[in-house]
């Protein structure tokens, strides 16, 4: 009976770690399975259409693993992209393939082969910075353009003229996040909390400390976690409310901005709140009380409650594609990334037969150009500096009865 | 004023140490074994008790009720599969099995209950109130906190008495002292153990639900770190003391808040561990440990 109830658990043990690691890969099953997709919007290459130049976009990114919900949401996301462009009839085709990396660098690297072995002109990834990093050193030596939907760290596009970013590096969040807060005159005295054991909350808060002085800002508090898990803010909270502070900036994800929320209720501390794009998701959190989110500001590349035509149609055709699934702000900068490149190929006048190294050459020129800006869903007027990071408007909302209102 | 509040801060967090402590301490004191699957019994508390208000919409004293039920029956059903068969087994042995049983759980919680975090029910409130000013607003106490600190002393002093006065509880003393000689004289040594853990794992289910009351956020992983912070509180108070485990847990509570508070908030944990291994320098046994003569 001993011997049956060790094996008995034993064998519970297994399964639940077993169980554990399907429902990881689970999270992108109907995604259509296989993970070398590819679509090429019809048969029609260079020759038959009369004109038409063929491009060829290879992505890369996770679509399996623990951040698949990231890899998914870019693949679909510039699919929808895809599937418009090709439907103007103008006078870009694109082909696009995507390949799974994991969030591995060294898959990473694999994918970027496979994808050169198909003949790619301009690579589209990956979806997270430390693959990214491991791509962009293959690409700058074999030149080979890149745009990552989605990597925000400066190491991506640091000393590569060739590698260019649709998101705002954190730095450059945490700098916009002061001026945002300066120009709009949302507050005068600033506490910040933020977890120092983040390299993207850290990175943010390093660029609004620096920014703010010149900004007019003063920052009167700043306090500290170090895991996301930390679950007692009160601490903290109480620092920012004996401070006096107007407005407290929370450069972090949002399980930790939930607690903060709370807690600052209880004392009965009613600031500003103001987050970046770690912020998006608190509404989704399952038994969150929305109320405590009302009047909350944050600053989000993408509002998936607009209701302008370019966004509903977006939302619509991506919902097609992946069964269901709302896109995130990931689906819409893969979305922009896609508009980016077509752009940037119908000013730079590529045609076919051009080799990689020509298009790459072609395609930085018209990317740092003064004359050449994007619109997307992300933000309008995006234009780029020659060491690849973007420039846009950011998208500011304020949370107002549980939903996204764009200030 | 935040003196005060710093003080309230560091009473309440300190009170759900010292719950789970007891917890530790109880099972400690009668089974000779570290229960580190004691924080995610934690867990699994507070889940159900989520899930019974938030989702059911059950009255809380229900959610409550229900959480401490299973978690009892969770407690019992552990220690006869997995601790019981190692009765006999070395301490390592049990050790290890124990922290086996606590990444099961863990993994058990991820699996169905999933990754995201779940935000708790606040229900300790009075009207719309979750909690009284004093001062004109300088210095708010929530009624989570005041009910924290009550249930700690009150579990204390229940078990303080339990343990001294009842035929149970005595019969637990006698297992701790000596096992052998206490089923010489007659008592069911496995169902005394049994029952400890039943105690032990219904505390947890409390402190779970109090604190995830007071710090709403619920994911599979919130038990552990509580969960090592309050067996350190186990051992600074004494290890198998039912009053060292009060008052470390909230001596550990206290000093953590302090030095968040008013030395660095980047060095709180590595104070307070400081703290801890300073006292175990100067008191082996903790603060109300006692010294255990070795008879030779």
């Amino acid at each position: 009976m001993k011997k049956f109830l060790a094996l008995f658990m034993a064998a519970a043990m297994v399964l639940a770690m077993v169980a554990c690691g399907n429902g990881g890969n689970n999270a992108n099953s109907g995604t259509g399975g296989n993970n070398d997709q590819s679509s090429t919007g019809g048969n029609i290459d260079g020759d038959s259409t009369g004109g038409a130049v063929t491009l060829k976009i290879g992505g890369i990114g996770p679509l399996t693993g623990g951040v698949a919900i990231y890899g998914n949401a870019t693949y679909w996301g510039a699919q929808v992209a895809v599937d418009e462009i090709n439907a103007m009839q103008s006078d870009i085709r694109i082909e696009y393939k995507y390949e799974d990396d994991e969030g591995d660098n060294e898959k990473a690297i694999n994918a970027y082969r496979s994808l050169q072995d198909w003949e790619v002109d301009v690579i589209y990834g990956c979806t997270t910075s430390a693959p990214c990093v491991a791509v962009a050193g293959e690409t700058f030596a074999d030149r080979y353009f890149q745009l990552t939907p989605s990597a925000s760290s400066t190491d991506v596009t640091a000393g590569r003229d060739n590698v260019f970013q649709i998101c705002f590096t954190d730095p450059n969040q945490g700098v916009t996040a002061a001026k945002y807060i300066a120009e709009n005159k949302m507050a005068a005295k600033i506490a910040v909390i933020y977890n120092n054991a983040d390299p993207y909350s850290t990175g943010i808060y390093e660029a609004f400390a620096a920014e703010a002085p010149n900004q007019g800002l003063e920052v009167v508090s700043v306090s500290t976690f170090s895991s996301d898990e930390n679950v007692d803010f009160s601490v903290q909270v109480r620092d920012a409310q004996s401070s006096g502070a107007e407005l407290v900036f929370l450069p972090i994800y949002y399980t930790p901005a939930s607690n903060i929320l709370k807690q600052a209720k209880d004392i009965g501390y009613a600031p500003k709140f103001f987050g970046a794009d770690g912020m998006d998701g608190i509404l989704t959190m399952a038994g969150f009380d929305l109320s405590l989110a009302e009047g909350l500001m944050l600053m989000t590349p993408f509002n998936a409650y607009a209701t302008d035509e370019r966004t509903v149609t977006f939302i619509d055709s991506y919902k097609k594609l992946s069964g269901g699934v709302e896109p995130n702000q990931f689906a819409a900068d893969g979305y922009d990334c896609v508009y980016a490149i077509y752009e940037a190929a119908k000013k730079a006048g590529i045609s076919d037969g051009m080799s990689h190294e020509d298009i790459c050459a072609a395609l930085i020129s018209a990317f740092t150009d003064s004359g050449f800006s994007v619109d997307g869903l992300t933000g309008s007027g995006m234009v780029w500096n020659t060491n690849g990071e973007v420039s846009k408007e950011p998208v500011a909302v304020v949370i107002e009865n549980g939903a996204y209102v764009n200030m | 004023m935040s003196f005060l509040s710093n003080v309230i801060s560091g009473l309440s967090l300190g009170s759900i140490y010292a719950i789970i402590a007891l917890g530790y301490t109880m099972v400690y004191g009668i089974a000779k074994m570290l229960n580190f699957a004691h924080g995610d019994v934690i867990m699994v508390g507070a889940y159900v008790c989520f899930f019974a208000v938030g989702t059911y919409n059950l009255p809380p004293i229900i959610g409550v009720l229900l959480a401490v039920a299973l978690c009892t029956a969770l407690g019992m059903l552990i220690e006869r599969m997995a601790y019981k068969p190692l009765r006999q087994a070395p301490s390592l042995a049990v050790l290890i099995t124990a922290i086996g049983v606590s990444y099961f759980l863990q993994n058990a919680a991820l699996l169905w209950w999933g990754s995201d975090p779940k935000k708790f029910p606040a229900f300790i409130v009075v009207g719309e109130q979750n909690g009284i000013s004093l001062f004109d607003g300088q210095l708010r106490i929530t009624y989570v906190a005041i009910v924290t600190v009550v249930a700690c002393v009150a579990i204390m002093a229940g078990l303080i008495a339990f343990t001294g006065r009842t035929k149970m509880g005595k019969a637990m003393r006698a297992c701790s002292e000596d096992k052998g000689a206490a089923q010489l004289m007659g008592i069911n040594v496995n169902a005394t153990i049994s029952m400890t853990f039943a105690i032990g794992s219904a505390l947890a289910a409390i402190a779970g639900v109090l604190m995830c009351s007071a710090y709403d956020t619920l994911l599979p992983t919130t038990g552990s770190m509580p969960g090592i912070k309050a067996f350190t509180a186990a051992v600074f108070g004494g290890i198998g003391s039912i009053p060292g485990a009060f008052l470390g847990g909230l001596l550990l509570g206290v000093i953590q808040i302090f030095t968040q508070a008013y030395l660095s908030q980047e060095l709180a944990d590595a104070i307070v561990f400081a703290v801890l291994i300073v006292v175990l320098l100067v008191k082996p046994t903790g603060l109300l440990g006692k010294q255990i003569q070795e008879k030779v």
